[in-house]
């Protein structure tokens, strides 16, 4: 068994009136039923309302499923005796980064999670110190979290998750309220900790190019996982993509458009260095 | 601009009273402002200007920030004076038309003044050399006790904690919320204090609908933090006292008993 595994996941919003009558229900997950082996790097796409955030926060426990089963580490999130190891197992981190910093000071935000775990205040130093340098957030351990870039809230943000020691992090599309740099600075902290601490990292986003360096790609619409597969397998493809409403990398949509002129090319090229080695073959 | 507001009038700087536990400041100003209550004669206040001025000297903080506090209670003090000066009975000194004032008044106002003063410029060295955040600390920890009558104490300094971490947040927000109205029209400068009053209404609104949205998505990242309430839970920088804070609750206690025995009985 995966470290995540979900069987036939369901989750319903329920409208109520005023007076608390049932006024419609949206489902916004359906059935769905993954499994994510540990060390390995997921990224779900999806365009707004696909259900993808609230996939991620049932991996967490805020949600628990309507119907199905969510089991983190071998663990029923539906359980209340499992909420705290699930949460401390499974680290999230948000979208907005100014309200998920709870700290003044930058090095006491990232010590917010190991003292809720009640880790003795030698080692949560410890802790706080190889986090920090692991987002490469070291420098800034004594500033105050109002004056740091987007990207670099964000950064300190995942600290704190690394800080709880956690067998798997989901982040809930860290990248869209950020700058393009601070995306890539992110997205390159987020690479860095599943190669070297071999955690697993499960990434919501909606920014195709964050996903090429995914292990596995789940594409989710209206609900459902629509889509599967190594990135090469997803984004090879396009017109099903196109049928979700989402786009490719502009480097993939550039190699399928000369493939429909008649160039043979690879499928599924997802870098512009692979599509110039393409491209050269083809010419000799 | 709006980024670098701070609360409280906290004055960075090194100093042994900056480094002192907050407990040790909270302790020192409570007994220092009951001592202020406890004098019958002028020895005593002698003693604790004496002793105000040496804490003032060891905190090295300019003479003129403890002065700045005391401009919005200027007024206050104003008709202090002016209501013991001339309202309290006794052997008559100064007398012209309805108004005169009597001995007993006039010790009465001087007293009052120097009592005032002490009072708050006391307080405000706390508040000067500690940071919110130590203050908030302290007070958790001397105010655990409470918790036996079921007083969540846990809960209000992590509030008050959260609350001076998101000042700055919705200041800046406020700032975006105007210049968007602004840019839409609205006018919040002129007019009367009723018309200016209501044009805050579009100011306020988004404001509140964000900061409870905030609170929402920080009660959720809290959570998925682990965050379960103060049981359980351990310090990234506990409260310890040392040597320093040792030798400054014996300084106090001499304090105490010197200004009192010599405001009491000399």
């Amino acid at each position: 068994m995966g470290i995540i595994k979900t069987k036939n996941l369901v989750y319903e919003y329920i409208r109520r009136d005023e007076e608390g009558n049932v006024e419609g229900i949206t489902t916004a997950v359906d059935k769905v039923s993954l499994n994510v082996k540990a060390g390995e790097f997921i990224a779900v796409l999806g365009h707004n309302g696909s259900g993808k955030s609230t996939l991620a926060k049932h991996i967490n426990a805020i949600l628990s499923p309507t119907e199905g089963t969510v089991w983190v580490d071998g663990k029923d999130t539906a359980k209340e005796e499992n909420l705290w190891e699930i949460r401390q197992t499974a680290g999230m981190v948000f979208q907005n980064p100014d309200n998920q910093i709870i700290g003044q000071v930058v090095e006491e935000d990232v010590g917010f999670g190991p003292e809720n775990l009640g880790v003795p205040t030698k080692e949560i130093w410890e802790r706080v110190e190889e986090s920090l340098k692991a987002v490469g957030m070291y420098a800034y351990r004594k500033h105050s979290p109002n004056k740091l870039s987007g990207g670099q809230k964000q950064r300190v943000s995942i600290a704190g998750v690394m800080a709880m020691h956690p067998k798997c992090i989901i982040l809930d599309e860290p990248t869209a309220m950020l700058d393009p740099n601070g995306r890539k600075d992110v997205i390159r902290a987020a690479r860095a900790l599943n190669d070297v601490e071999k955690i697993t990292i499960v990434l919501i986003t909606h920014y195709m190019e964050e996903t090429i360096y995914a292990d596995r790609i789940f594409v989710m619409d209206q609900g459902r996982i629509a889509m599967e597969g190594t990135p090469r397998e997803v984004f090879s493809q396009v017109e099903r993509l196109k049928e979700l409403r989402l786009d490719v990398p502009q480097v993939t949509l550039l190699a399928h458009e000369l493939q429909k002129r008649g160039l043979r090319l690879p499928k599924g090229i997802l870098t512009t260095e692979e599509l110039v080695e393409a491209l050269k073959c083809l010419s000799y | 601009m709006l980024r670098d507001i701070t609360l409280g009038q906290y004055y960075a700087t090194e100093s042994v009273i900056h480094r002192l536990d907050p407990r040790v400041k909270l302790v020192g100003t409570i007994f220092y402002i009951i001592s202020l209550f406890c004098f019958r004669n002028a020895w005593g206040y002698g003693a604790a200007i004496v002793f105000l001025a040496l804490v003032i000297r060891l905190s090295k903080v300019p003479f003129r920030f403890m002065v700045k506090g005391m401009k919005s209670i200027l007024f206050l003090l104003l008709i202090t004076v002016v209501f013991n000066l001339f309202l309290t009975p006794g052997e008559v000194l100064v007398a012209f038309w309805k108004l005169k004032i009597t001995k007993e008044g006039l010790v009465l106002a001087v007293t009052m003044a120097v009592r005032l003063t002490l009072l708050i410029i006391g307080s405000s060295i706390m508040t000067l050399t500690t940071t919110p955040n130590n203050l908030t600390d302290g007070m958790e920890r001397l105010l655990r006790p409470l918790k036996l009558f079921r007083v969540p104490v846990h809960e209000v300094a992590m509030m008050m904690s959260i609350a001076l971490r998101f000042i700055p947040i919705l200041l800046e927000e406020t700032d975006k919320i105007m210049k968007a109205q602004l840019a839409r029209g609205a006018d919040f400068e002129s007019g009367n204090l009723l018309k200016r009053a209501k044009a805050m209404v579009p100011l306020l609104v988004p404001l509140f609908i964000s900061a409870f949205r905030r609170a929402n998505d920080l009660a959720m990242a809290m959570e998925a933090r682990c965050y379960r309430g103060g049981e359980g839970r351990t310090k990234m920088k506990p409260l310890i006292y040392r040597k320093r804070d040792y030798i400054a609750y014996l300084v106090l206690v001499i304090y105490l008993v010197g200004s009192i025995a010599a405001g009491r009985m000399l």
